[in-house]
């Protein structure tokens, strides 16, 4: 099991108050990414379901029992720190088995667990070496062996792939997706990576300044934003955020278009083509529009159109309306 | 990119530090020297080098005279004591102050550094008394006591310094690996800090080995270590010198001996931290 709720949560730094009061649900079971900007509060509340941070007031309720006051060790979670947090000193054998020595398990059955953790994660040829003598992503699944061998209720994750480099990077994300699939345990991972979120999330929750701007399934958010924030920060390239008269025409105080939803060749828009990145699949470029500013496009692969050109640009697809306080009109 | 040094500056610099290490040295090779000559000869003006008349007379009267093991002894047991009485405390405060620090830990690590700046000798009179009344007068477990709270501010500083280094994440992964406070310091803080805890109490067995001050001060013959063994020999009816520098040479050769053996652990641990 692993149900968690959080009522009211809030925490503040002194006066700082970097989450100023929060309601949320997680489901057994479910991959729930937080996301959001640098300093939105993500890896705060994270700590704070952890127990490695008081809360200053509300309450954490970890599968229907009080958990606020409830030192991180009984709160039957584990966690994957960025930078890996493993003991230098022990071999990967020890690591691994630390959290049953601590339990006071006995040795047999910890052996045969980190047996088991070591096969699932590809570690066991490497279980008397050092933390030192491995590769990051090695290390990354020590730190995962680690977690999983307590069999927790959750499995927290703060942002764990930020320190290898983008292969690696890939490759850890579809493992820890494969393993939840295998384990189907609650997991909360945070990241401030976006693509992390939509490929690996069930729920994704949007933050931003210690409040959540939307929950939701990848793809709700994708299509349906609630308001101007998620709309902005959901998508890459970014979606083109439009106000104006161009708005006014639609009702709306802002439009905002996907990239891929915007044509080159004929159209309304005449602007000159600043950057353009091909990428061989698709060409991300960026024409400057008077009147609309900078307009992020996503064509074909084969689009053959180059910097300084001129060109014309007309949006075909959705188009996402928000009113003077950003939320979106239905 | 590495500056380029010249073969010449090399030389300058290597002639200046072999000078620097020889007048350093030159007292105790000069002791030691002066361990070896006859009475006559240690005091001789001008000073004798290659004619003074060699002996190992000082050495076996000093042995014959005084009871060298039991100083030794008593050395062994007061540096050894209040340096490990010293970690015991140290450890646990010096991981509140490095990792839960409180709006005053800085200004607390301050004064008690300040502590040692005080003169010694101002607080004689009050712990000479307090030591009486309480029995602990030419006791080791006194000494212990007075040493270990006098080096406790280096060492608490020290350890603060090596503990600094240890990345806050891996206690917490400790702490949600189910470590309780005291497992976390035993199990992961103590066996990565090792070569700080080497290097201080390397530096505190020394420290306390080469007390003078209160070990002279707070002791007559029962706990007397090896400071006093050498103040015993300078007798009401003068000073003899070459005997003098034997009992120094066989006071300090222990821990001479130990320095020696530890300076690169020594090196280490007192740059650590300054050079990364």
């Amino acid at each position: 099991m692993g149900k968690i709720q959080l009522r009211q949560v809030r925490k503040s730094f002194g006066d700082v108050h970097v989450i100023p009061g929060l309601d949320l649900d997680i489901e057994d079971g479910e991959f729930v990414v937080f996301v959001g900007p640098s300093g939105c509060g993500k890896s705060t509340l994270l700590r704070l379901i952890a127990g490695l941070e008081d809360t200053t007031s509300g309450v954490i309720d970890i599968d229907g029992k009080d958990a606020t006051n409830l030192p991180p060790a009984k709160r039957g979670l584990a966690m994957v720190f960025q930078s890996y947090a493993l003991y230098p000193h022990m071999t990967v054998r020890k690591n691994i088995a630390f959290p049953l020595k601590m339990a006071g398990m006995d040795q047999a059955e910890q052996d045969k667990r980190v047996e088991r953790a070591a096969k699932v994660l590809n570690l066991a040829n490497y279980l008397d070496r050092r933390p030192g003598q491995l590769s990051g992503g090695q290390r990354q699944r020590v730190a995962i062996g680690r977690a999983i061998v307590r069999e927790p209720a959750a499995f927290l994750f703060d942002e764990p792939l930020s320190n290898l480099d983008a292969a690696l990077r890939v490759g850890m994300r579809q493992e820890i997706s494969e393993l939840h699939q295998s384990l189907k345990t609650t997991m909360i991972y945070v990241t401030h990576d976006q693509v992390e979120a939509m490929t690996m999330a069930d729920k994704i929750v949007v933050l931003n300044a210690g409040n959540i701007e939307q929950v939701g399934s990848p793809l709700t958010l994708y299509h349906n934003p609630k308001n101007v924030f998620v709309a902005g920060f959901i998508g890459s390239p970014r979606m083109n955020l439009i106000e104006g008269p161009e708005a006014a025409k639609h009702n709306a105080h802002t439009i905002g278009i996907r990239p891929e939803h915007i044509t080159v060749g004929d159209g309304p828009w005449e602007g000159v083509v600043g950057l353009s990145e091909h990428l061989g699949s698709d060409s991300f470029i960026k024409v400057d529009v008077a009147g609309l500013g900078i307009i992020n496009v996503r064509g074909a692969g084969e689009l053959n159109v180059h910097h300084g050109d001129r060109i014309k640009l007309a949006p075909a697809g959705k188009i996402h309306r928000f009113d003077a306080n950003g939320l979106a009109l239905a | 990119m590495a500056r380029a040094v010249s073969p010449r500056r090399k030389l300058l610099t290597t002639l200046a530090a072999w000078f620097v290490a020889c007048l350093i040295f030159f007292p105790v090779f000069w002791m030691i020297l002066t361990s070896f000559k006859t009475e006559a000869s240690a005091v001789a003006s001008p000073p004798e080098l290659l004619g003074a008349d060699w002996t190992l007379e000082n050495y076996v009267e000093v042995w014959s005279r005084s009871d060298y093991p039991r100083f030794f002894w008593n050395s062994v047991v007061i540096s050894v004591g209040s340096t490990l009485l010293g970690l015991a405390i140290a450890i646990p405060s010096a991981w509140a102050m490095a990792f839960v620090p409180g709006k005053r830990t800085k200004d607390l690590l301050m004064w008690m550094l300040s502590t040692k700046m005080m003169p010694a000798v101002a607080v004689m009179i009050p712990i000479y008394l307090l030591f009486q009344q309480l029995g602990l007068f030419d006791t080791k477990i006194g000494l212990i006591l007075a040493l270990m709270l006098m080096n406790l501010p280096i060492i608490i500083w020290m350890l603060y310094t090596y503990f600094k280094e240890i990345p806050g994440e891996i206690l917490e992964a400790a702490r949600m690996d189910g470590a309780s406070l005291w497992n976390e310091i035993l199990y992961v803080l103590t066996p990565m800090a090792i070569p700080g805890i080497a290097s201080t109490m390397l530096l505190n067995v020394i420290l306390a080995w080469n007390e003078a001050f209160w070990t002279i001060t707070l002791t007559t013959t029962k706990a007397a270590p090896l400071s006093a063994f050498i103040a015993s020999f300078s007798a009401p009816q003068g000073l003899f010198y070459a005997k003098l520098s034997a009992a120094s040479a066989m006071a300090i050769m222990p821990i001479l001996i130990l320095g020696w053996f530890s300076q690169k652990q020594l090196v280490r641990g007192l740059t650590f931290g300054a050079v990364k």
